[in-house]
């Protein structure tokens, strides 16, 4: 029956190794600059937590800057890793076309 | 407290359900196939599954509890923000690709693809079913508390009508509708915060916050003394020689500050703290006492609305602002903050003592707390282990932040989303208009839920009304569009889960393993009738944890979805040596440890069996540190127990 066995449920799309690894590399690093973020916001906060509220700029301090950065960061590393896959499927047709 | 029913919340609410179910039903033709139930054919555009992301994941807890959260101690709820967000980052740069790449439709078919065994699938259909019905308990306690005060109904009502009504656009229309009833909510959702943030700027801040045109009840609060000396504190409070004002000291009230004062027409309790060993502090405080007939009296009179009677004031005000003025006029976002930080701002607390007799006495005092305090984490009591130096109190927050970051990519009813999208780089796309849509929501949480705290439009009883009750306190018009959008938080968030779990029950449990046959539409109708008993059993649950916090309840489905699917779901995709063997002990392992960890907690001991959580098995709440690493050490090991034997040639 349609799609519940195990076959994709749409045709596979056409993506070589090279793109798949180099994508799935650009995805861990940027997944270990998140966690290095994020890490570092929380044993912060577990050994050194007075610093959380040290003022960094505008009256506000390190514990709303660290927090909002860590949202932001999310949404940018996100976006800079959409860019950068999509360059590289686009030049795996490139080649493609002219392998043909 | 007592809420009057506003009509025009109730017609606002009307609206937005009948223009829901209208949709589903509309839509619901076009879902015949069981594809079509499942994964939406896969032709959702990326754009209205990215903000769908948000809606569903946005849920009652999101809003509804970390706005509360936020608005009774401050930057702690943020915390959980924080956490929540995270976890999309290792959804997205983990585990996305790989498992899009698989085309498969549920979790268990992702981890099964690689081999066929009945044993994964079995683990992962049950892992499923009990994350999805985790999660499903707080949506339902908030579908409870958001409807008791707006329509006045009584708790399970609201967990009655909210389970009813996602049954039936569940059953009409499956995955489709779920997608356009979340991207709907979703996109209400942001809509109307940005609207309420910037109206919570507009007004500013102020010590003498008007709820609807009433001046808010000022507290007294005698003190700093030198000593606890009670002719000093009779001499304050003005009493004559007939009031009696005495500590209680015996039983059930031991160590808990609180004094007794008796005068001729009334009792009232007032609250002992000791800030430094020569600062003393006796505050005013209301409080409900339940009789062991189970009538309720606040500050002494019975609750109502008529003569004689009286109900709880509410609060949330700044007791300081800097430069001792009284209010601010217009502020802007990084203005705010910094204003509030150098403010003090009265927070509350409670003590409960419960009678030999059998009657309940809940107290709540205030509790000035410098703005300081309220931005930097802390100030919450689980999170108290973040300012102490007990070890426990810290490894329970890495815990807890543990779970959070790992939670995410974990959960069953949001890997879903990720087949209802034609490609590969459509769901990037939609992930990042996911993440976006819901950091930038979290954002505005913090906003919010400060705004609540100094809003005077506190119910002092119960947080998970804040963030509608600070909409009322700006205008009705806009209490009603936020109250009904937090309705339909809680519907798409909920239609989400059951669709995971019908999904699991169906195609996992009984197709694939139990390998019973069916066709095309018998499995659809197989689906439907798995969702009504997934939504009955969801609304009994719903009703019998009313008192949870509905937050915690989450952490609790973030626990077990990281203990149990995480390290199964991330071995898969990166370690060649994963066998089926490995996955579902892993699976299993994870599960079960967490579910364990947490009913043998402190926290389970005191709100499930009313035992002293002094005596708890397990020495912190949270058991991500634990179970999360124990579910990979599992796999790792039962795998390389279970190599597969070489060929010989």
């Amino acid at each position: 029956m349609a799609g519940f066995d195990h076959g994709p449920n749409e045709p596979d799309e056409q993506e070589n190794i090279e793109t798949i690894s180099r994508n799935t590399r650009l995805g861990m690093i940027l997944f270990i600059v998140y966690l290095v973020l994020y890490g570092g916001f929380v044993l912060l906060n577990t050994f050194s937590p007075a610093q959380m509220e040290v003022v960094v700029f505008a009256g506000l301090n390190l514990a709303i800057v660290y927090g909002f950065t860590l949202i932001i960061a999310a949404f940018a590393l996100a976006m800079i890793y959409g860019w950068l896959c999509r360059n590289d499927v686009s030049s795996t047709s490139d080649s493609k076309e002219t392998a043909q | 407290m007592i809420y009057e029913p506003s009509l025009m919340a109730v017609l606002i609410f009307g609206a937005i359900v009948a223009v829901t179910l209208g949709l589903s039903f509309w839509l619901g033709s076009k879902a015949k196939s069981s594809k079509g139930y499942f994964a939406a054919g896969g032709g959702i555009h990326w754009f209205v599954n990215g903000v769908a992301f948000a809606g569903d994941y946005l849920s009652a807890a999101s809003f509804l509890g970390i706005c509360g959260m936020i608005a009774f101690y401050g930057y702690d709820g943020f915390l959980y923000s924080i956490g929540y967000l995270a976890g999309w980052i290792v959804a997205l740069f983990v585990i996305a690709e790989p498992l899009k790449r698989m085309g498969r439709y549920t979790f268990a078919d992702a981890l099964d693809s690689k081999f066929q065994s009945r044993g994964i699938k079995l683990a992962a259909a049950i892992s499923t079913l009990a994350v999805s019905i985790f999660y499903l308990i707080p949506q339902m306690v908030g579908a409870g508390a958001l409807i008791t005060p707006l329509l006045g109904f009584p708790h399970y009502v609201g967990v009655l009508m909210v389970g009813t009504i996602v049954i039936l656009i569940v059953v009409t229309a499956g995955m489709v509708s779920t997608t356009y009833v979340q991207f709907l909510k979703g996109s209400l959702l942001v809509i109307f915060s940005t609207v309420l943030t910037v109206l919570i700027l507009q007004r500013g801040l102020t010590t003498d916050p008007e709820n609807n045109g009433q001046p808010i009840h000022h507290f007294e609060i005698f003190g700093p003394a030198a000593s606890n000396d009670i002719e000093n504190w009779r001499t304050e409070l003005g009493l004559s020689e007939q009031d009696s004002l005495i500590p209680m000291t015996q039983g059930p009230w031991e160590d808990k500050g609180i004094l007794k004062l008796s005068q001729a027409d009334k009792t009232s309790y007032w609250k002992l703290t000791k800030e430094a060993d020569d600062q003393y502090f006796l505050s005013e405080t209301q409080y409900k006492l339940q009789t062991k007939e189970g009538s309720i009296l606040i500050n002494g009179l019975p609750q109502g609305t008529g003569e004689g009677e009286t109900d709880f004031y509410p609060v949330g005000r700044i007791s300081k602002l800097p430069g001792d003025e009284s209010e601010t006029g217009a502020l802007g976002p990084a203005e705010f903050l910094s204003t509030l930080r150098e403010s003090e701002i009265i927070l509350w607390g409670s003590e409960t003592i419960k009678e030999t007799d059998g009657s309940a006495l809940t107290i709540y005092f205030p509790k000035p707390t410098s703005g300081k305090k309220v931005l930097s984490p802390g100030n919450h009591p689980k999170f108290a282990g973040i300012r102490g130096s007990d070890w426990k109190g810290k490894l329970n927050f890495l815990s807890l932040m543990l779970a959070l970051f790992c939670g995410t990519a974990s959960l069953p009813h949001i890997l879903i989303r990720y087949y209802t999208v034609k490609d590969q780089a459509s769901a990037r796309k939609s992930t990042i208009v996911g993440i976006g849509s819901i950091g930038y929501f979290y954002i505005l949480t913090l906003f919010m839920g400060l705004g609540a705290m100094t809003s005077g439009s506190l119910d002092v009883t119960n947080s998970n009304m804040a963030a509608p009750l600070l909409a009322k306190s700006i205008g009705d018009w806009l209490f009603a569009i936020i109250s009904a959008i937090a309705f339909t938080t809680v519907l798409g968030t909920v239609s989400g889960l059951i669709i995971a779990s019908s999904g699991a029950v169906v195609h996992d449990l009984m197709s694939s393993f139990m390998k019973i046959e069916m066709n095309d539409f018998a499995k659809v109708r197989i689906a439907k009738i798995a969702s009504v008993v997934v939504g009955v059993i969801a609304i009994v649950l719903g009703i019998l944890f009313e008192k949870f916090n509905v937050n915690y309840l989450v952490g609790w489905a973030f626990s077990v979805a990281a203990s149990a699917n995480l390290p199964a779901l991330v071995m898969l995709l990166f370690w060649s040596k994963t066998t089926k063997q490995g996955i579902t002990a892993a699976i299993f392992a994870g599960m079960i440890s967490s579910l364990g960890w947490i009913l043998l907690s402190a926290d389970s001991y005191k709100g499930i069996y009313g035992l002293d959580p002094e005596t708890a098995i397990v020495p912190f709440s949270q058991p991500g540190l634990v179970t999360i690493p124990l579910g990979f050490l599992i796999l790792v090991i039962v795998s390389l127990m279970t190599q597969p034997k070489t060929q010989e040639s």
